[in-house]
């Protein structure tokens, strides 16, 4: 008995399919990321202002100080197993700050934890902050030359 | 006869299953199946010192609870047909080195429940074996960590992601009906991969849809039958768009399903809005833990005389995505008689 192949185009199949999967609800989305985003660096600005005003320090010295801060925060919450949940809410808001970098850190730390501390933690530990220093280092140097042979 | 047209197989000694057991974790257990299932077990490390012993703890504790019911000790099985979502399926495994019992390891992703009772079934009807225990189960977190990201990464989900459940389900498929017989199984039909181009990872629904038409028309088509003559068509975890899609697809293909007659395990398993599931459940677990769980009781009571289950299976892998290949899906169908 010959069974005819199933009526299936792939070309319309892919139109199917975006007409039957839900968009992200944009604006609710922009707005989450937005206000927790700003509030995030308001605190930085904030801890900066400290450390120039009340603590006597230089700017640079402030802005690392505030850094130091925001990464301590963060290592804390993800580890309290708070963060993520505020990563779902936020989205880019808690992503694109250095916020995202030391989570990004401290989450592969706390997962392969279990696998031992050289061959889990040590190795794993820069498996999603990894292309940030590869291309963001690799990036710098790249402006370094230019700038070198530009004479800037 | 056993073959029916091209792909469908009649198992004319109609196996019986004799026993079901399904233990879950926390959310599940909060879902509107949450009575259903043998156990909730709210810490998801089930008290062990890693995610992958607490879903071995999982298998355990359902093929333990299914035997119990079934009052069938582990010796006279004659084999375990298992999988799971890990890598190397060492769950299944690390169950049959404790069982002691014959093991066909099994992977077929989120359709291993489906896969394991149509070759049970099959292995028992043939007269080689008298017991076949099907199992198959998956775990949050275990899945998380290999598949996606640490569990603490604050990353946001698309709405067409699925969660992956926290549970184990195991089926006692036997030669001779127990002490308290739940169901028979009259047919099989084992699917084809089926690939459509589908390359997005989160929105596996969508991926595995095909593969379900597929198998859905091989069946019907062999069988001369059509979506009216079973009280119950259940897919595994096609999801919120999956589910859409496939609906969509049987119009297309002449066999519309009956929309009250429809349901996938995904979509039962949680209150999407209330728990934020998004697209709903996924998972070996999902499929098993609701079949055993929910359904398979349903057929014992005589609720539902006819169930076609069906679960999907997204056979990709992390690498295979990473080098920008497209999502190949399967999906298995068992159909499934009332012992009465």
């Amino acid at each position: 008995m010959n069974r005819q192949k199933v009526n299936i185009d792939p070309t319309r199949y892919q139109t199917m399919l975006e007409q039957a999967s839900p968009n992200s609800k944009l604006g609710q989305g922009l707005l989450r990321a937005f206000w927790v985003g700003g509030v995030i660096c308001m605190l930085g600005q904030a801890v900066a202002d400290v450390g120039v005003r009340v603590l006597d320090m230089t700017a640079p010295a402030a802005s690392t100080l505030a850094s130091i801060v925001l990464v301590f925060l963060t290592a804390l919450l993800t580890g309290l197993g708070v963060f993520d949940k505020l990563g779902q809410y936020a989205g880019g808001g808690t992503f694109v700050p250095i916020t995202g970098f030391a989570n990004a850190m401290v989450s592969p730390a706390l997962e392969f934890r279990r696998e031992g501390l050289v061959l889990g933690l040590g190795a794993k530990l820069f498996t999603i902050a990894g292309p940030v220093l590869v291309y963001g280092i690799g990036a710098s140097v790249l402006a370094g030359v230019v700038f070198l042979i530009l004479g800037v | 006869m056993k073959r029916r047209g091209k792909q469908t197989l009649e198992l004319s000694n109609r196996p019986w299953i004799n026993a079901g057991a399904a233990i879950v974790g926390k959310k599940e257990g909060e879902g509107p199946l949450g009575a259903c299932f043998d156990r909730v077990v709210d810490d998801e490390l089930n008290g062990q010192s890693t995610f992958e012993k607490a879903e071995l703890q999982f298998y355990m504790d359902a093929i333990g609870t299914c035997l119990e019911k079934a009052a069938v000790k582990p010796e006279n099985i004659q084999f375990l047909l298992g999988g799971d979502l890990l890598n190397q399926i060492i769950c299944a495994s690390f169950s049959a080195r404790a069982l002691g019992v014959p093991f066909i390891g099994l992977y077929g992703a989120c359709s291993t429940m489906a896969e394991s009772l149509c070759l049970g079934g099959m292995l028992v009807d043939g007269g080689y074996a008298g017991h076949t225990l099907c199992v198959a189960s998956s775990h949050f977190c275990t899945a998380e960590r290999q598949y996606r990201f640490p569990l603490e990464f604050g990353s946001q989900r698309t709405p067409t992601a699925q969660w992956t459940v926290t549970g184990a389900g195991a089926t006692l498929v036997s030669d001779q009906p127990g002490r308290q017989p739940m169901a028979r199984i009259a047919r099989v039909c084992m699917g084809r991969v089926v690939d459509l181009g589908v390359k997005d990872a989160n929105n596996m629904g969508a991926a595995m849809a095909p593969a379900a038409c597929d198998t859905l028309c091989a069946l019907f088509d062999d069988t001369q039958t059509g979506p009216g003559d079973y009280d119950l068509v259940l897919t595994g975890d096609l999801g919120q768009v999956g589910s859409e899609l496939l609906l969509e697809l049987m119009v297309q293909n002449g066999h519309k399903l009956d929309e009250r007659r429809y349901t996938d395990c995904g979509l039962e398993i949680f209150d999407r809005e209330a728990q934020d599931m998004h697209a709903g459940g996924s998972g070996c677990g999902c499929s098993a833990s609701v079949l055993n769980g929910r359904y398979l009781p349903l057929l014992q009571k005589g609720d539902l005389r006819r169930v076609l289950f069906m679960a999907t299976g997204a056979l990709l892998s992390p690498t295979s995505s990473m080098q920008g290949e497209s999502i190949p899906g399967i999906a298995h169908a068992v159909v499934l008689e009332t012992w009465r």
